[in-house]
């Protein structure tokens, strides 16, 4: 793929719900998926699943969305896709390859990035320098690679010589993202990207997300902010106690008056 | 129950006055670099009832515990705890005054015994100061006294077998008991719980919410967050919901559970996604302008 430079034009609203649900439907009909996990089943402490069998397929050029509420095993699951924490049972794979049980590093040069929630930067480090530690598997590509992150991002490309701890929260999460794209993913990660930033700066993270996928990189994205995640993703996958409670598209999932009832509890029967 | 009548009277609004409160507080806001983490405008909770501090993850509601328990500063604002002013204040003198809270990962010491842990939460000890220390008759009255007030305690939360057990030994659910425990040794006036039903088993949630409701039977009052509805439907009297750091919505388990704005608020978004190109621009621009007046401000920090 190749990113292009230019930040892109959002699809008009109503194409990408046609989209989202036309995918949602033909899951079923198991299409040849770029990443899929089956019934993965996952914990830290021993004998203790915080992933009770979750399946999820990321197609080619897809963006999907997991949501669900506190403990649901959204970020879980996505430290499993990405070999940082054993999976017990199930199986992960990429291009129809088992890539079960390796390690993050084989991950990222087989075209996986990730994107952690927290501490994602070396604070120390100038975002050149950031930026190099994303690319450190091929160093050449540096000069090229750094021309496509700092046209998604041109914050970066102005302030490469800034050190990351001294960039606020949202300057950090772009220059994280920024990093995991130096490599030239084909699927990126990212958990709950926008957690913890303003709404403005949530806006910004959320139509970043919609370009980097529109120039070619397919994403899984764990989000607290479901409505806004849900409003850009083509499928969401609603996780509830370490296990897919409900899978559709974007709109749908959003109008699910299920989905609404399982983030309040009993509290929206009345509603 | 006493708690009905006045929930009659009182309109469910953000920042409604309460007809008996125990803690007002006034323009309290802390900023995170650029994120107004807490920016709370008025708000009263009622002495004697329980009220839930319900809200998204990063609504700032332990942000705002900490706040009024002294655990950190605001930025600004005042509050009122019996009338007595609070800004400023240590968090030990906080809890001396009648104001404890517990926290949502639990702080018990795990090298000391569950009794050791329970006096210590114990305040105005005689034996404190040097000299007293010398002389045992003049504390050891007291030291009994205490001791009897936590076994009464420890016997209350299922406890008293684990007395002479390491802290550290005990299971998740049970450091919670003894946290709560532990902050009761105050006999406090205000007891605000972080999130105490996290991580306890079903059995357990059942008994801790028992001895909530008899917190409130003997007089006290409850703040507590929680994130699980049907704990917060179960005990509290009233709710109050935050979100980005301010009180979007106030009232009875009821009426919270049929407000749009505290949907919304759960799934998130006060903006929505653009929907065209000029909507995405002007999005975009708004974020980057915010950037830009963060590390403005950033800089002139550092000179």
């Amino acid at each position: 793929m190749s990113a292009s430079s230019e930040p892109t034009q959002p699809e008009p609203k109503d194409s990408t719900t046609e989209h989202g649900g036309g995918r949602a439907t033909d899951d079923a009909q198991d299409v040849e998926a770029l990443l899929r996990a089956d019934n993965i089943v996952a914990g830290y402490v021993p004998e203790v699943n915080i992933l009770n069998g979750c399946d999820l397929r990321l197609a080619e050029g897809e963006l999907v969305g997991i949501i669900g509420p506190n403990g649901a095993g959204k970020s879980t699951l996505l430290k499993s896709l990405f070999g940082l924490i054993p999976v017990r049972e199930g199986t992960v794979r990429l291009r129809g390859e088992e890539i079960t049980g390796l390690q993050a590093h084989t991950l990222v040069s087989m075209g996986i990035g990730y994107v952690p929630q927290n501490n994602n930067v070396f604070p120390r480090l100038t975002v050149e320098e950031n930026l190099q530690m994303g690319l450190y598997l091929r160093p050449k590509q540096f000069g090229e690679r750094m021309e496509v992150v700092a046209g998604l991002f041109p914050r970066l490309g102005d302030r490469r010589k800034q050190r990351a701890g001294s960039m606020s929260g949202g300057e950090r999460q772009m220059l994280a993202m920024g990093r995991a794209l130096m490599m030239d993913p084909s699927v990126l990660l990212l958990d709950e990207p926008s957690a913890g930033l303003s709404p403005v700066l949530q806006d910004e993270v959320f139509i970043r997300c919609r370009q980097i996928n529109t120039a070619g990189v397919s994403i899984v994205m764990v989000e607290q902010n479901a409505r806004r995640c849900l409003q850009i993703c083509h499928r969401g996958y609603v996780l509830d106690q370490g296990r897919n409670a409900y899978t559709g598209g974007g709109d749908d999932l959003l109008n699910d008056p299920k989905v609404i009832q399982l983030y309040l509890g009993t509290l929206a029967q009345t509603g | 129950m006493p708690t009905d009548t006045w929930v009659d009277g009182v309109t469910p609004e953000p920042g409604v006055a309460k007809p008996d409160p125990i803690l007002v507080v006034d323009g309290v806001t802390r900023r995170f670099g650029g994120l107004k983490a807490v920016d709370v405008e008025h708000v009263e909770f009622q002495r004697g009832a329980i009220t839930a501090l319900i809200g998204p993850n990063g609504a700032g509601k332990t942000t705002f515990f900490n706040l009024l328990t002294g655990f950190d500063r605001p930025d600004a604002g005042t509050w009122t705890f019996d009338g007595r002013r609070m800004a400023g204040m240590a968090a030990h003198k906080v809890a001396r005054i009648g104001m404890v809270r517990t926290f949502q990962l639990t702080k018990a010491l795990s090298r000391l015994t569950v009794m050791e842990n329970m006096k210590l939460g114990a305040t105005k000890q005689k034996g404190e100061s040097f000299a007293r220390a010398l002389l045992p008759p003049l504390w050891r009255k007291q030291e009994r006294d205490i001791e009897e007030r936590a076994l009464d305690l420890l016997a209350r939360f299922k406890l008293d077998n684990k007395r002479d057990d390491f802290a550290g030994t005990l299971s998740g659910g049970q450091r919670k008991l003894l946290e709560m425990a532990r902050a009761l040794m105050v006999q406090p006036d205000i007891v605000m719980l972080d999130e105490p039903m996290a991580g306890v088993n079903p059995a357990l949630t059942q008994s801790l919410l028992g001895h909530v409701k008899d917190l409130r039977t003997q007089g006290m009052s409850v703040l507590f967050v929680e994130h699980d509805m049907d704990v917060v439907r179960d005990i509290s009297d009233w709710v109050v919901v935050m979100a980005e750091g301010k009180i979007i919505s106030e009232g009875t388990p009821d009426h919270i559970g049929q407000d749009r704005k505290v949907i919304d608020a759960y799934l998130g978004a006060s903006h929505d996604a653009p929907t065209t190109a000029e909507e995405e621009r002007q999005q975009l621009a708004a974020a980057e302008a915010a950037l830009d007046a963060e590390s403005d401000e950033r800089e002139q920090l550092q000179q």
